[in-house]
Formats: structure tokens, C-alpha cells, sequence
């Protein structure tokens, strides 16, 4: 009867307990951490060049590999895009968030809360798509350049070494504003829930203490706004660095970390050497939480 | 006769784990309690928060467990049955109405359960409702009702299974000063009517002085004194008892020898205590001191005097303003009295 | 304002500047997905011209009468069906776990569960890759619902989570006061409080799945599901009208049931709020 194995369950919460966390532990010690776990160890494999078969063979050769110039390289222009991608972010998220927090009524807030966490939720490949819209030699940028009759600077732009190429769709500049794009909503709801914590008082306390507002700005609001700014970038620096799709359909033939992992894994079908390539954005973004800890980011959180 | 208690703990403790700097440890929140409540009696847990009071009312209910011991209803152990196989109900200190049943839905859920037919459980509902004269508010939703109605839902939704036992936790603690009052009347009209034993649980020992049969003073996990309203009012046995139920002199050491001749502890109550000029000579029937009034508080239905005794310790004096106005009574400022109080009145303390 | 409270920081309104900064920010997350619209009816059929030369409806029924976007399309759906299955059961049981009891390593489980999500999804796509040639498993369709449902837990388990904890502590304990056992307790009160979390969690890891590419690159093999379709037509635009009304279709199917669960989560909250 339900009655007495109810009475069973509820004398031994213990065994209650157990019930319902194995089913997602299991879950997730065999296929999460147990995947992590091979990949850990299908990068101290290596791949025969001769058969193209990996060799289940303890080595370090695949690490050493990491270090060839061309992958040193890789590492290189992909944390410099994740830095120059979050900057921006950090840049055009502010207004938006300091907006939201301070002067919107709450039914304006509300509002835009939902427009900026609707394209979160909303297909990543066709938000990227859309780029490919708008960045092609056809489409509304170019457009838009002739009919204010700029195009001269866009194509001056476009002949610069390292940001430019034959359209902007086949650039850095392309996937630098697909990926600002992309990861901006990541960037503007922890600035602006860190804003939001910023009591009234405190400010009012400021200007009382005789700051300007400017004053008040940059030495109360930045500060406190920080733990946001560095919660926000968390999410643009590491989504940037594992990212293929974009810098598959926007660069040139220049090589990203994702793109790499991709191409190893894929047509090279060398899994060791992308799984050891994998680890570059794990230990960049632990290093990156480290320092992040160093600046006192968290802290307020 | 076993009949005749409707409770029974016995040597009941429980422990929970506590854990701080990284220590486990253990506290005691109920500790090695023996108690008895009888069939009928509306008998009240009064303490302060952390006291043991809750944790002994939901080891009745069965939401606790006790760690040893055992708790008696109507003589059959159920320390270990849980709250679905005992004959008591809850009213719950946040009312815990389902907020997705309407107010007639959440009175019939216990019958509902039980698997009573719709139309019996429908009249059922609208008994109760009188009961608590909420008849007519069936179809609505909790969160559209007061505090107070949301308070008299519970309570019919505990009653409706007619339990052996009905405990209460706090149930009055958010309502405001006129609808406690109000509610406090209430509720012992309803405990009369239905004739089921009420376990109250409060820190107010205003509320338990008023509404109970009985009351167990609670403090650290043990009980100080079990006893009537006026037991406990009139003769507290420990320190403790007579700090918090209502305002108390406590005399002891050379004051105590002063007076009484003995430095056991006593207490006296600052109603009891009567106000002389220092003309006539002490009644031999009485213990007295003499003194002078420091301040005189007119506080409307009666004063409060604050007295320094000669030769050390003060006293609180209440006298109510029957003949008297506050010009009267301001004169007493800076006057010698004489204080005396009935030898009966004054409860000698253990501990 | 007869008068005004002298010196408020930063003034009382947004300066123009800052409004134009908003404003923009929000122009510039909207105005593409826009233009995804307006192109699923150009009749450009072998570039991205703007504006569009003309406007027509014939690519509609084209595109859905197109038999590789229905197979990505029909693959996605089971695919999301299934791994929203997996996912409301194995998040509703954590939440359970967390909220009712009290066990070593308990704030090591949300930090596990979010850890796929919050991982670059390369990182979760190689690691299965990984485990799959390791073990020579098989591609097939459970290798991706497998993918799909890790990090679909945690939408769960974070929304049923925190109903668990608006919701009244003691309405479960009261339920058993009343005589109703675990089973009935569960049915009657748990289920029908946690229901529209449970639906929003739904709604997010559908789509949360619906969308995926990355993982899913990793654990598919040479199955398609309608993200990895568009991803492909992108690289080798064969048909770039259809693309083009298949990406609107994705917008909508993906946009209106996530406004949805912003509209039952949010309205929760404010009757729970409202009633306090």
C-alpha cells in the first residue's frame, strides 16, 4: 500500500535524499565529468601521421605541439578578439545598463529587460545569419555608406592590413562586430543588476559629501558598477574564446581556437590534438578568474 | 485513568546538528521533557524564541522526530508514526493555505483525502465556515482574503477532520493588537464549542495568560513550571518564570534578609504591593519596607511609583487610580513610605 | 516641482547622450533580427541585396515543402522533445534534493549542473567527442539527446529551484497534517505549484536545444538538425532563399514560446507579490 511506503520514505530521508540525486549525479559524474575526464586523457594521446590513427600511448608531444608558432599564434589573435570583443561590449552595454538601473520607470525597465534578454534566448545561428545579411558587399552597410556617401572610407578601411579584407564579411572587423553582437546581452544584465544594487543613499550621500555628479560618477558608481563589468565579461571573454561558428563563416583562412579544435577534430581527425587545444581557453579563463579575484570582483558578489 | 491524558511526553529530548567553525556539534533543543496534557484543556507552550516550545509542538504533529524519549497520544506511542497516521492537526504560524485551491477547497482537502463524497464534504465545508463565520467565502482564493480570514481558513481546515488534538503555532503572531484581542475570544469560544484539546504555542504571555487552562513555561530546551494561569502568575517558582510572565520585584541577598529575615529569593508582584504614608506601625500580618519614591509614572488607569528602600534595593509599586488623579499622585514624589505586601504574596524561588 | 531637492546626483533625468546610448544599444541588438524578416521575402535569389529588389511570398511554401529543412526540422524536434524530457526530470529531482535536505557538497550541485552551460560549449562538444572515440560509441540520434539534455538540467533545475523556495515552507508539512501521504502530497500540492516553473523550464530547454550547434556539431556525425542546416546553407549557399525563411521560421518558433515563459514566470511572482 502507497501508505506504508510512504511511511518508509518519510522514517529515512536519507534514502529520500539518495532517490533523487542519483539519477542526476549518475547523469552527470558518467557523462559530463566522465567526458571531461576522457578528453583529459585523449590529449596526452597522439595521432600516427603515417596511418592516421590515434595512439592510445601516454606522450606530451601533443602539448608540445600547442606551442608551434602557428598555435601560439591561434592563442594569440583569439584572446586578443575576446579582449577587443569585450571591451566593446563593455562599452556599448554601460549606457543601456546605467539607463535601465537609475532612470527607467519600472514598467520601462520591464520592457527593456525583455528586449535585451530576448535575443539571448533567440536562435544564436540565425542572429549570426542576420550578420551575414548585413555585412555582405550587397547588403545595408555598403548600401547605407553610399547614400551617405562614405563608401571612399569603407573601402580605405577595408584595405587596412590585419582588420580588413575583400568585404567587411570576409574580415576581423566582421567577426569582431558579430561577436559584440552576439554576447552583448551577457555584458548588459550584470552591469545592470550591479547598478541596480547601488542604494539611492549612497549617491545622495556623495553630492551631500560636495562631489559633482561627474565626481560621484567615477569615483562611487565605477567602482561598485565593477563586479558587474568583470560578472559580464566572464561571459564575452570565454564565450569568444570557444567559438567556431563565427570565425568559420566571417574570417578569412586565419585559424581561431574553435575553428582549429574543429578542423583537428574533423577532417584532420585528430582528436588528441583538439582536445589538448581545448584546454588553451580552460586554463586562459581560470587565469583570467584568478586575476579577476585579485581585483577584488568578487568581493561584492 | 490514560483516557484522561490526551498528551503524554515522556524523557523526550531532541538534538539538532549544529555546525560552526567548522565544528559539529550538537544543541539541544528539547531537553529531557516530561509532560502531561489532559482531554479537553486548552494548555499553552509559553516561552522565548528558541526555547523548545515549536520543536515540542511539531514533534506532536510529526513533522520532528524525538532523539529519545517518547510522546504519548491517548496512551499509543507515536514518536515514530508520521503526521498522516496521527489524529492531530495543525494550524500553521503562515497559515500554509494552498494558494492554488479556493478557500472551500483547502477547508475540504483533509476530507478530500480521506475520499469523502463531494456532496457530504460540501456540507462539511459550509460547517466549518460557519464556524469561523467565513460562510459564503468558499469560492475564493487565499491570496484574496485578510490576514485575519486567512487565520480563520486554517483554522477550519484544521478542524474539519474533528482531530483528538489541535496545536497551534503562533497562529495570532501576525495580526494586529485589536484582531488578536479579538481572535484570542474566539478561539477559546471555538475550543469550548468543539470540546478538542488546543496545544497553543506563544511568546506572548499575555495571550497565554488569557486564553489558557494550563501553561508550560518553557526556557532552554526545558520546562520551568507547568501550572494554571493563576499558578504561575501568583507563584512563580524559578527566576525566570517570574521575569517573564508579567512585571515581578525580584528581592534577594541583604534586601531579602531586610525584609523576610532569610536571603532566600522572592518575588513580588508591583500590584500587590501596598503604599503608606509612614505614619501607624507595620501590620505584623504583613512583610514591609520603608523607602522613598524616586518617580511616579501616571500612566491613566493606574500609577507606577519607582521606590529606593532605605538601605539599598528599589521597588516597583502599582496602584490603580480609583480616587486619585495624576495632581494627586505627583505629590508622592520625593515623600517616605512605607511599603507593605501580604506575607502569601510573595514567592519564595528555587534556583 | 514647486521645488527641487538641490544637488541630485547625476540629475534627475538621463542627459541626452546617455538616453542616445541606450537607445541605440537597443537598435543595435533589434534592427538584425529585422532584416531577417524582411529578407525571407526578397526575391533576390543569389545575393543579399538591400534594399530588395522586390517582395514576394513564393518562398514560403517553397521552404516548407523543402524536403532537407523538413528532415533537420523534424530531427530537431524529437531531438528537443526528448532531451526537454530528460532534462524536467533529472532538474526537478535536484531542485528536490537541494531544497528538502541538507548533505555534504550541496553547493558543489548547482555549481556542477551550470558548469555545461557556462563552459564554452567547445569545451562540452570536444569533451563528448572525446568520449565517443574513446569508446567507439556510435553517432546516432541518442548521442545528440544525450549532448542536448546536459545542459538543458540546469534551466530546469534553476526554475523549479527557486519556485521550491518562494513557495510556503510549511504547505507540504500541512498537507501531511491533513492526512495525505508522500504520493499524495506530491500530486495534490507539489505538482500543481511547481507546474508553471515546470512549463518555463520546458519552454527554455526546448529552445535552449532547439538552437544548439556547437555541442551538437560534436555529437551528431552526419545528422542534421535544422541549426547545423542553416550553419551548412551558410558556408555553401545552395539555396539561400529558402535559408532565409527557414531563418524566420527558427525566430518565431523559437521567440514566442520564450515570451511565453517570461509571461507565466513573471506572473507568478507578481500575484505572489501582490498577495504578501
Amino acid at each position: 500500500m502507497l501508505n506504508r511506503l510512504s511511511t518508509y520514505f518519510y522514517l529515512r530521508p536519507r534514502v529520500v535524499l539518495a532517490l533523487l540525486l542519483l539519477p542526476p549525479l549518475l547523469w552527470f559524474l558518467v557523462v559530463y565529468i566522465g567526458s571531461l575526464i576522457t578528453m583529459l586523457i585523449n590529449s596526452f594521446f597522439y595521432l600516427d601521421g603515417f596511418t592516421g590513427k590515434v595512439i592510445h600511448e601516454f606522450t606530451l608531444a601533443t602539448y608540445a605541439k600547442l606551442l608551434d608558432p602557428t598555435n601560439l599564434q591561434i592563442f594569440r589573435r583569439t584572446t586578443l578578439m575576446a579582449a577587443c570583443v569585450t571591451v566593446a561590449c563593455v562599452v556599448i552595454a554601460f549606457p543601456l545598463a546605467y539607463f535601465m538601473a537609475r532612470f527607467a520607470s519600472p514598467r520601462m525597465r520591464t520592457l527593456l529587460y525583455l528586449a535585451v534578454t530576448l535575443p539571448l534566448w533567440s536562435s544564436y545561428v540565425v542572429r549570426v545569419y542576420s550578420w551575414k545579411l548585413i555585412l555582405a558587399q550587397e547588403g545595408i552597410i555598403s548600401w547605407f555608406s553610399r547614400l551617405i556617401h562614405i563608401d571612399w572610407l569603407l573601402d580605405l578601411y577595408l584595405k587596412l592590413p590585419g582588420i580588413g579584407g575583400p568585404s567587411l564579411s570576409v574580415s576581423a572587423t566582421g567577426i569582431f562586430l558579430v561577436f559584440v553582437y552576439i554576447w552583448l546581452p551577457y555584458m548588459i544584465i550584470p552591469i545592470q543588476t550591479a547598478l541596480e544594487r547601488v542604494p539611492k543613499s549612497l549617491l545622495e550621500a556623495s553630492s551631500d559629501l560636495g562631489a559633482s555628479p561627474s565626481q560621484t560618477f567615477r569615483t562611487v558608481l565605477l567602482p561598485l558598477a565593477f563586479p558587474g563589468v568583470i560578472a559580464g565579461s566572464i561571459f564575452t571573454f570565454s564565450l569568444t574564446l570557444g567559438d567556431f561558428i563565427v570565425p568559420q563563416l566571417f574570417g578569412n583562412s586565419s585559424y581561431y581556437i574553435g575553428k582549429a579544435v574543429l578542423v583537428y577534430q574533423g577532417t584532420a581527425g585528430n582528436i588528441p590534438l583538439a582536445a589538448a587545444f581545448t584546454m588553451g581557453p580552460i586554463v586562459i579563463m581560470v587565469v583570467y578568474l584568478l586575476i579577476a579575484r585579485r581585483l577584488g570582483a568578487f568581493d561584492a558578489l | 485513568m490514560s483516557d484522561d491524558k490526551a498528551i503524554e511526553f515522556r524523557n523526550v529530548s531532541r538534538t539538532f546538528p549544529v555546525k560552526q567553525d567548522n565544528l559539529i556539534g550538537e544543541v539541544k533543543a528539547v531537553d529531557n521533557v516530561s509532560l502531561e496534557i489532559h482531554n479537553g484543556e486548552f494548555f499553552s507552550l509559553l516561552g522565548p524564541s528558541g526555547s523548545g516550545k515549536t520543536t515540542s509542538l511539531r514533534m506532536i504533529a510529526g513533522f520532528d522526530r524525538p532523539t529519545s524519549g517518547q510522546i504519548l497520544l491517548y496512551g499509543q506511542d507515536v514518536s515514530n508514526l508520521p503526521p498522516y497516521e496521527r489524529d492531530v492537526n495543525t494550524v500553521f504560524q503562515d497559515y500554509a493555505l494552498f494558494p492554488h485551491m479556493t478557500v472551500g477547497e483547502n477547508v475540504g482537502y483533509g476530507l478530500m483525502i480521506k475520499k469523502i463524497a463531494r456532496s457530504e464534504r460540501e456540507k462539511r465545508v459550509d460547517e466549518m465556515l460557519d464556524l469561523v463565520q467565513l460562510l459564503g467565502f468558499s469560492g475564493r482564493k487565499p491570496a484574496q482574503l485578510s490576514g485575519g480570514q486567512r487565520q480563520r481558513v486554517a483554522l477550519a481546515r484544521a478542524l474539519i477532520n474533528h482531530p483528538k488534538v489541535l496545536l497551534l503555532d503562533e497562529p495570532l503572531g501576525a495580526l494586529d493588537l485589536k484582531l488578536r484581542q479579538q481572535m484570542q475570544i474566539e478561539l477559546k469560544a471555538i475550543q469550548k464549542r468543539v470540546g478538542i484539546t488546543f496545544i497553543f504555542v506563544t511568546h506572548d504571555q499575555e495571550e497565554a495568560l488569557t486564553m489558557s487552562d494550563r501553561i508550560a513555561v518553557f526556557n532552554q530546551g526545558r520546562i520551568e513550571q507547568i501550572g494554571s494561569p493563576a499558578e504561575i502568575y501568583e507563584h512563580p517558582l524559578t527566576q525566570f518564570v517570574a521575569g517573564f510572565v508579567g512585571v515581578s520585584n525580584l528581592i534577594s541577598g541583604d534586601t531579602a534578609r531586610r525584609i523576610t529575615g532569610s536571603d532566600v529569593q522572592f518575588s513580588i508582584r508591583p500590584e500587590k504591593i501596598h503604599l503608606d504614608a509612614m505614619d501607624g506601625r507595620p501590620d505584623p500580618e504583613t512583610f514591609s519596607a520603608e523607602g522613598k519614591v524616586r518617580d511616579v509614572i501616571y500612566l491613566g488607569l493606574y500609577t507606577r511609583y519607582l521606590v529606593d528602600l532605605n538601605g539599598g534595593g528599589d521597588l516597583v509599586v502599582v496602584e490603580q487610580n480609583l480616587k486619585t488623579t495624576s495632581m494627586d499622585v505627583m505629590k508622592a514624589k520625593g515623600q517616605n513610605v512605607r511599603l507593605s505586601w501580604k506575607k502569601e504574596h510573595a514567592s519564595y524561588l528555587g534556583g | 516641482m514647486p521645488s527641487k531637492i538641490p544637488a541630485q546626483p547625476s540629475g534627475e533625468r538621463a542627459s541626452w547622450g546617455l538616453k542616445l546610448g541606450a537607445f541605440g544599444a537597443i537598435l543595435f541588438l533589434h534592427i538584425p533580427m529585422w532584416l531577417i524578416f524582411l529578407y525571407a521575402f526578397t526575391t533576390d535569389e543569389s545575393a543579399y541585396t538591400f534594399p530588395p529588389p522586390g517582395l514576394t511570398l513564393k518562398w514560403i511554401p517553397q521552404a516548407i515543402a523543402n524536403t532537407a529543412m523538413q528532415d533537420a526540422l523534424f530531427l530537431t524536434i524529437r531531438v528537443a522533445a526528448l532531451a526537454t524530457a530528460a532534462a524536467l526530470v533529472l532538474g526537478t529531482l535536484a531542485a528536490a534534493a537541494v531544497y528538502r535536505h541538507d548533505f555534504f557538497g550541496k553547493e558543489a550541485i548547482s555549481f556542477m549542473l551550470i558548469l555545461p552551460l557556462a563552459l564554452p560549449g567547445i569545451v562540452t562538444g570536444i569533451a563528448m567527442r572525446s568520449a565517443i572515440s574513446l569508446m567507439h560509441i556510435p553517432f546516432t540520434f541518442w548521442t545528440i539527446v544525450i549532448g542536448h539534455a546536459t545542459f538543458c538540467v540546469v534551466v530546469v533545475y534553476n526554475n523549479v529551484l527557486a519556485r521550491f523556495r518562494r513557495s510556503s515552507n510549511s504547505m507540504i508539512e500541512a498537507s501531511m497534517d491533513l492526512g495525505a501521504n508522500s504520493f499524495q502530497t506530491f500530486w495534490n500540492i507539489v505538482l500543481p505549484n511547481i507546474g508553471t516553473a515546470l512549463l518555463a523550464g520546458a519552454i527554455l530547454a526546448f529552445s535552449l536545444s532547439f538552437d544548439e550547434v556547437i555541442v551538437t556539431t560534436f555529437t551528431a556525425g552526419n545528422q542534421q538538425t535544422l541549426p547545423i542546416w542553416i550553419f551548412s546553407q551558410m558556408l555553401k549557399p545552395r539555396n539561400r532563399p529558402i535559408t532565409n525563411v527557414t531563418a524566420m521560421l527558427v525566430v518565431l518558433i523559437t521567440a514566442l514560446p520564450i515570451l511565453f515563459a517570461q509571461r507565466i514566470t513573471a506572473g507568478h511572482s507578481d500575484s505572489e507579490g501582490g498577495s504578501k
